[in-house]
């Protein structure tokens, strides 16, 4: 049989695809195919000082005290309503969040509406009443709209794309590129829910769950955790690409290493279940109402207090610390004690063959 | 989570651990078959754990690295059709063929699907009657009983709008193209455990004493495989060549007999090319010629592409253990997941793209 074995040399692959043409589902997913579109079509294009930091909202210096945050979220989900929330609470949450991840207190919001003929008005009345309860319990006001309706297969349902407006609190500077040596990295609960919870709703699994989305207004436990430290210097959602995903963003951005302990962090068993069976790591998969704090460890105890005694903050705990080298890189320590690298998502998160 | 948990204690492994410390008296190099092992193994970070002596080499066993690269034309070809819908194993989509991938096809207009089981497929097939429905029915022994119930269950129900897109391969036959290879270097295997779920582990005795060598019977999860490398190390020492069942609460010797049989009613052994690799005789399965209604080669008049891939990547390399990953030069350079040279990078089980995920900082420096 050893002669039917061509010479290794001639061992081949094929060329790569960068997917550089067309718009692939893997763009969308949050990972490096989405950043790399970011930065290739959209920063060279708008190129500005705001844009550039790269945060989830940006910062506009009005005077010599006034700081706004100004952020953008559209959003895409299917199904449109799902255990623990809907395609509007996401919408409004997403904003409120954004900007409190950058230390603002969300005020406003604006919302624009693309609706698929054929939407029974039913259903828009209960995402709009949806969004008002979110909006309520985070603060904001929806000040602003625009509706616009497109042919039947043109859109899936209704899309909602809303901006948030808040205003920064003084004394405060966080931004993704603040994270230091020895900085501690807290985070606020169990990952994966939301992500799993969405693909539970849509039936394709053949199994189900109690499993609710996460999705919440985090301004709130945000500002408990700035009351206790002003100092804070990251805070971040880990929402599209996970908790990984996330943290490499930092830690690119701050040009500095993070190290995690796999049995700090939180995985309820049913998304545990969940990724299992579909190979999926839970650190990957989406949260919509979770943020990670990243403060210098002598005030990382106050802020973990602050945040175990504020809502959707319970669960909090401390999973990692900011180290210098390697720069740019997420280290994980596994339950055995080995370490590995937690890399960025590539594309699309697939589920494995076997 | 029960029956996974366990699997993973820490304390146990450390145990079992200290066990191969006390017996690895020799250097021995060690072939995890699967690629589901070489996932696991550099996930959990096992191969730091280990003594020195002991090498783990990556096996040929991911069965998306392997489907040939004409394969996955014929796939690309067929999932551009319009009265297609074509369905897959989520991985599959990323593999690129001569020019293009399964993703560039949707994005195109294809009607490309992900599922989950094979059964889906056919349960689209029911729901679609004006479309034809394929699925790309690739895989090991492990996935071999679900593909063969899809066809079997579309028979039963009589559709004519239903076929599979078959490129399925067999462990036992790479194992002996990766031991005749006069390059070898692999001293016992761990036999991937799943497959052996299915057809047991009476294939394995004679391969063990032609080539002389342990074979170990091994699961996935953290405690399964440093137990499958602990009989292994023991064999070695022994100098014992035979197999030995280390995943006993889900194999026995003779395995699952409804699959085989529905295995043996569908398909035949049959010559198949591994990417990577090239031709290994009588290592793949294919479809029986009472069911060629069923045959999407046959049914879209693909059977006449082929397709030479270029050289630029060391996959076959790593595919037959004789390299690492991260011993390619464009390893995490002109290669990543997102833009992969090699099906190695592709696929999650794929050596490359677990190295990537899964890698040390010393490896990715």
């Amino acid at each position: 049989m050893t002669n039917d074995i061509p010479n290794i040399e001639g061992a081949v692959c094929a060329p790569p695809l960068a997917h550089e043409e067309r718009i692939v589902m893997g763009h969308g997913a949050g990972g490096r195919m989405s950043h790399q579109l970011i930065r290739k079509v959209f920063m060279s294009a708008f190129q500005n000082s705001a844009l550039n930091a790269g945060d989830d909202a940006a910062l506009i210096q009005l005077d010599a005290r006034q700081r706004l945050s100004v952020s953008v979220d559209a959003h895409v989900v299917e199904p449109l309503f799902f255990p623990g929330g809907d395609i509007g609470k996401l919408a409004v949450c997403g904003s409120v969040n954004d900007a409190a991840m950058l230390g603002a207190t969300p005020l406003y919001l604006t919302a624009g509406f693309i609706l698929e003929e054929g939407l029974p008005i039913e259903t828009l009345r209960r995402v709009v009443e949806s969004m008002r309860a979110a909006a309520d319990e985070a603060g904001v006001q929806i000040i602003a709209g625009d509706t616009k309706v497109v042919q039947k297969g043109k859109a899936d349902g209704l899309y909602i794309t809303t901006t948030g407006v808040g205003v920064v609190r003084e004394g405060v500077n966080i931004s993704g590129a603040n994270a230091k040596v020895g900085d501690a990295v807290i985070l606020s609960g169990a990952i994966g829910d939301h992500g799993i919870a969405v693909l539970g709703a849509r039936g394709e699994l053949g199994f189900q769950s109690s499993l609710q989305s996460d999705v919440a207004p985090l301004n709130r436990l945000i500002a408990a955790a700035l009351d206790a430290s002003p100092n804070i210097h990251v805070l971040r959602d880990p929402t599209r690409g996970g908790l990984a995903t996330t943290l490499n963003e930092i830690a690119a951005q701050s040009n500095v290493g993070v190290v995690l302990h796999e049995s700090a962090i939180p995985v309820r068993a049913e998304v545990n279940a969940a990724c299992e069976m579909l190979g999926f790591d839970a650190l990957y998969v989406a949260n919509e109402g979770k943020v990670v704090v990243i403060v210098p460890q002598e005030d990382a105890e106050k802020v973990l207090a602050a945040m175990k005694s504020a809502k959707y903050g319970e669960d909090s705990v401390i999973i990692g610390e900011v180290v210098a080298e390697p720069k740019a890189r997420v280290l994980l320590k596994t339950v055995l004690g080995s370490t590995r690298v937690a890399d960025m998502l590539a594309g699309e998160m697939l589920p494995r063959i076997c | 989570m029960k029956y996974v948990s366990e699997y993973r204690d820490a304390a146990l492994v450390k145990n079992v651990i200290e066990e191969i410390r006390r017996t690895v008296t020799h250097p021995w190099t060690l072939m995890e078959i699967c690629g589901g092992q070489t996932h696991s193994i550099v996930r959990h970070g096992i191969d730091q754990l280990l003594p020195p002596e002991i090498e783990l080499v990556h096996g040929p066993g991911c069965p998306v690295c392997v489907t040939p690269l004409e394969l996955i034309d014929k796939a690309l070809s067929i999932a551009s059709r319009p009265d297609v819908i074509f369905c897959s194993y989520g991985d599959m989509l990323r593999v690129p063929g001569s020019s293009r991938d399964l993703f560039s096809v949707k994005a195109q207009g294809g009607d490309v699907r992900v599922v989950y089981s094979p059964l889906d497929a056919v349960t689209l097939a029911q729901k679609n009657p004006d479309k034809q429905v394929v699925f790309f029915a690739i895989g090991f022994e492990t996935t071999a009983p679900p593909n063969v119930m899809s066809v079997l269950q579309a028979r039963r129900l009589g559709l004519k709008n239903f076929s599979i897109l078959v490129s399925h391969v067999r462990v036992p036959p790479a194992i002996d193209a990766i031991l005749s290879s006069p390059q070898n270097r692999v001293q016992g295997f761990l036999l991937a455990g799943h497959v052996n779920a299915v057809m047991g582990y009476w294939e394995y005795p004679s391969l063990a004493e032609k080539f002389k060598l342990p074979m170990v019977v091994t699961g996935f999860e953290p405690l399964d495989l440093v137990q499958g490398i602990l009989q292994t190390v023991q064999l070695l020492e022994a100098n014992q060549a035979r197999v030995a069942n280390a995943y006993q609460r889900a194999v026995t010797f003779e395995g699952l007999k409804p699959a085989q049989e529905a295995i043996n009613t569908v398909f035949m052994e049959c010559d198949r090319k591994w990417r990577g690799i090239g031709m290994i005789p009588m290592s793949g399965w294919g479809l029986r010629p009472e069911f060629d209604e069923f045959n999407a080669e046959k049914r879209f008049a693909v059977e006449a592409i082929h397709a030479e891939e270029s050289p630029l990547c060391i996959a076959g390399q790593i595919l037959q253990g004789l390299k690492k990953p991260h011993h390619c030069p464009a390893f995490g350079k002109q290669c990543t997941p997102e833009s992969p040279l090699g099906a190695t990078m592709v696929s999650s089980e794929g050596a490359c793209a677990a190295y990537y995920r899964y890698g040390r900082a010393e490896e990715l420096a």
